[in-house]
């Protein structure tokens, strides 16, 4: 089985996995990193969106193979220690989850957004496809629209 | 210790270190369920059965017996003061709730109070199910009381310690408060706390004395949500519990007839593959590895149980089966209407799941559940061992909307873990839970009102629907609490839920409801809000129609007919706060709806744009919400705004479609479950002030939102939707069965 190395939440990983298995898989059963949630496992509900060097993508649908000597961030790396990311901040601030199982893709998805995009229109964030079955979107919204103000 | 409030923890699980904690199991006064008239009632309509007596009260008088035994609470020697909770949380907000007023009770501060999700209990027997909006109805004076005994015992710690009158003593932050102003933190009196012998009456504070309930706060547990460190059932570890997953069959209830798994033995991971009732097993390393050899192994299958239906199919069989009406359109004025509601998913983020362990003399289950005390029975009656050997853990769950009511996955790991002698951390897909899972049962409804000289005379409800599944326990409670039920005859359990939740609002003169219901054996079970959404909802639908027939504006023509002045509050305020009646361009329009439950009212006040009549979006809402007592308006305005978005999404474009004997859609690119662009950029909601007891909250915003978004298309389109969702093609390419 092949063996590759990348960069999860700043600290080096090496995992043996078949080159098709799913980042998602590797993350949550080889690592235990389990921030990244399954929902879909064809990239349409989102719940797992991470980072790939800064960029959003969907590790349920992302093989492994692609990932060596890249650099991976997950909710859980979002953060500085203590010091909560500004759209973490935001969420609390707005009090946005309810379940709080699409929520750590959530966060990353408008985290990758707010990378590229200073200033944030409701097109912008109606553009985020991420499902959120309790039905938090407006608040998700306000959240999004906190977090850019003060970014 | 004994005394004529409080009985000793039962010693279920780990041992109570009374060194260390103070543990309560407060058996308060008998909760007393009144049964009210209704004097605000305007008589032309009898009251109807949900206002005598509604399946929120009947669940609380099921768990009269055991109410005192519900709120266990335990103070450590750290200050921090943990409920153990015997309901499930799985997003509604409950466990902040709770932990509101523990805190309130005790004078401490939130953050100091945890909540724990209790394991199943059966000694609650019916006082462990989290259904019918019941859970902050049947907690409140409980978890109220539990926690003034505490206060009670720690005072009288302090008195005895400090040789003086409780009297003088008083408590504040976490601390009795000393005459002096000295404060002793509880945790360093929870030891004599637990010592005292005695009796320790007390009475939870007036509600006008709240300082922390009915103010809006945050939930308890959204730092470790928005960090990724909250943990569900699967990211749980449980030794040498690995990821399994289940191959399925073509259709609902069918069954394997051979399997070849040469192939799927021999790729990377896998450990070990297995027939259950359900399919076949497979264990893996990882989850992908799991599903990669689920796909790999060569199936035939025997048929399932509805193999020959599709919808059309099942729409004849419920228009055939819905009941005739009682009054004739003779010599009056009269409004007939028909609707069709399709099967929903309830389609939770986090699909069903859980962890099992069976060994041949016990069994450990993980996994969230909101009747574990029925899963617990049924497990150990499908693994053959007695109910004490089952241990069944509550895990706090992704979304459930229902769902969890059911145990499914709970049961089938159990079986696997049985069958394949391993602990097994079992996980449906997205497609095994969209197409074998539970969903919103089907239903057609014909409606007829009758007026005259600017009066309704009779207003008539024929609801036909597949049968939904109440065999979670809900069956087992009505039957206990038969001789109190507001319903007479021999009426069947779905008859007697229809019957206590559903109510027509309005003074409509002569008012008839009748449920029937049409037995297939498919996977239905309770969506958020059971019959009312598509119930209420098409005679809200129904309510503007013949308001336009009577010559009355919708507003004017609910006001004039709603009960009571407390609903008519609701439909003011959004009425006032969403500018009813203001100029809307071509193709946009507003719509409105109410709704009365479970002894809370809600006015929904939406505008639409539907320029595009195929691509609508509700773009802005209006709600008003009196639920008699919000503990947490933070918490019930989150409610409000699910269930909201549950009604966009229904109303308008997410549905299921039933195939020879299996719904097509297969994941969130099928099901139209709303997205952000879906949804309106502008909500606005209104807690109404406090007047009574707490109220149902976590169903009421389902059904006014239907009829107001339906309302607003109507209004918008000059198209009244007849058929929901509203936009249904089958605009995907459905996976392989």
């Amino acid at each position: 089985m092949p063996t590759y190395t990348f960069v999860v939440n700043g600290k080096p990983v090496t995992v043996d996995a078949p080159a098709d298995l799913a980042l998602l898989w590797v993350l949550r059963d080889k690592l235990g990193v389990r921030g990244p949630k399954f929902g879909c496992g064809i990239g349409v509900c989102r719940a797992c969106t991470s980072h790939l060097n800064g960029a959003e993508i969907q590790p349920c649908v992302t093989p492994v193979a692609e990932c060596a000597g890249q650099s991976v961030t997950t909710i859980e790396g979002l953060a500085s220690g203590d010091d909560l990311h500004p759209v973490q901040e935001a969420w609390l601030e707005q009090d946005v989850a309810q379940c709080g199982y699409c929520q750590p893709g959530q966060i990353m998805a408008a985290a990758a957004l707010l990378r590229t995009k200073k200033e944030i229109s409701d097109e912008d964030i109606d553009r985020i496809a991420n499902v959120c079955r309790c039905g938090t979107y407006f608040r998700i919204r306000q959240a999004i629209k906190s977090a850019a103000a003060k970014m | 210790m004994t005394c004529d409030n409080e009985v000793p923890v039962p010693a279920a699980g780990a041992p109570v270190r009374r060194r260390q904690f103070l543990t309560f199991l407060v058996a308060a006064p008998v909760l007393t369920v009144a049964v009210p008239g209704t004097a605000e009632a305007v008589i032309p309509t009898l009251p109807q059965p949900a206002e005598i007596l509604d399946l929120g009260e009947i669940l609380i008088l099921a768990g009269t017996p055991t109410a005192g035994a519900l709120a266990v609470l335990s103070v450590g020697e750290d200050g921090i003061v943990t409920l153990d909770l015997p309901r499930a949380e799985v997003g509604q907000g409950i466990t902040t709730a709770c932990a509101m007023l523990v805190a309130e009770e005790l004078d401490l501060p939130l953050g100091q109070v945890r909540v724990t999700l209790a394991d199943a209990r059966p000694e609650l027997l019916m006082n462990q199910l989290t259904g019918g909006s019941n859970t902050m109805r049947s907690v409140y004076g409980p978890i109220r009381q539990a926690a003034a005994a505490a206060r009670a015992r720690l005072l009288a710690a302090a008195a005895a310690q400090h040789g003086v009158e409780v009297s003088r003593l008083s408590t504040r932050d976490g601390a009795v408060i000393l005459p002096d102003g000295r404060p002793i933190l509880y945790g360093l009196l929870t030891s004599a706390a637990a010592q005292l012998t005695g009796v320790f009456a007390a009475q939870p504070k007036p509600a006008s004395e709240h300082r922390l309930v009915g103010t809006p706060q945050s939930r308890i547990d959204a730092r470790a949500m928005v960090t990724g460190q909250f943990r569900y059932t699967l990211d749980r570890d449980v030794p040498g519990a690995m990821p399994t997953v289940v191959r399925r069959p073509p259709t609902i209830n069918g069954s394997v007839r051979s399997v070849d798994s040469a192939v799927a033995r021999t790729m990377p991971g896998v450990l070990a593959i297995g027939v259950v009732p359900t399919g076949v097993a497979v264990v893996a390393e990882t989850f992908g590895q799991a599903m990669a050899a689920r796909d790999a192994l060569k199936v035939t299958w025997n048929a399932g149980t509805i193999d020959a239906l599709s919808d059309k199919e099942i729409r004849a069989k419920l228009k055939a089966a819905t009941l005739p009406f009682v009054v004739p359109p003779l010599l009056t004025q009269h409004l007939d209407m028909e609707f069709d509601f399709a099967f929903v998913s309830h389609a939770p983020m986090e699909t069903n799941s859980a962890i099992a362990d069976v060994r041949d003399d016990r069994a450990e289950i993980w996994a969230g559940l909101k009747s574990p005390i029925v899963a617990q029975q049924t497990i150990a009656a499908a693994i053959g061992l007695p109910e004490s050997a089952v241990t069944v853990h509550v895990t706090q769950g992704g979304g459930s909307f229902g769902r969890r009511l059911f145990f499914d996955a709970a049961i089938e790991a159990a079986q696997i873990s049985k069958a394949l002698r391993r602990p097994v951390k079992l996980m449906w897909s997205r497609t095994d839970d969209m197409r074998h899972g539970r969903a919103r049962a089907a239903s057609h409804h014909k409606l007829r009102a009758t007026f005259a000289l600017g009066n309704v005379l009779t207003f008539e409800h024929r609801v036909a629907s597949v049968e939904t599944d109440f065999r979670h326990g809900l069956g087992e409670i009505l039957t206990a609490t038969a001789a109190s039920l507001p319903v007479a005859g021999n009426l069947s359990f779905a008859q007697t839920v229809f019957l206590t939740t559903c109510k027509v609002p309005y003074n409509f003169g002569v008012v008839t409801s009748l449920l029937n219901e049409v037995p297939l054996r498919m996977h239905t079970g309770s969506w958020r809000s059971v019959y009312s959404a598509n119930t209420r909802g098409a005679e809200e639908v129904l309510v503007d129609q013949l308001a336009a027939k009577m010559g009355k504006d919708p507003v004017a023509f609910r006001r004039e007919y709603l009960k009571t002045a407390r609903q008519r509050a609701v439909l003011n305020k959004v009425v006032a706060e969403g500018d009813w009646g203001r100029a809307m361009p071509k193709g946009f329009a507003q719509g409105v709806a109410f709704h009365d439950e479970y002894k809370s009212c809600t006015a929904c006040l939406v505008e639409i744009d539907a320029r595009d009549p195929r691509n609508p979006r509700v773009v802005k809402a209006v709600i008003a919400v009196d639920v008699g007592r919000p503990i947490n308006p933070r918490g019930l305005e989150a409610q409000m705004l699910g269930g909201l978005t549950d009604a966009i999404s229904t109303t308008l474009r997410a549905g299921l479609h039933i195939d020879k004997g299996l719904p097509l859609e297969g994941s969130y690119s099928h099901f139209h479950y709303a997205r952000q662009k879906d949804t309106p950029k502008d909500v606005r909601i209104f807690v109404m002030p406090a007047t009574g007891e707490p109220g149902g909250a976590g169903e009421l915003g389902v059904p006014a939102a239907v009829g107001a978004i339906a309302n607003a298309y109507a209004r918008a389109t000059g198209v009244v939707p007849r058929s929901f969702p509203i936009i249904f093609p089958v605009d995907f390419e459905p996976f392989p069965r």
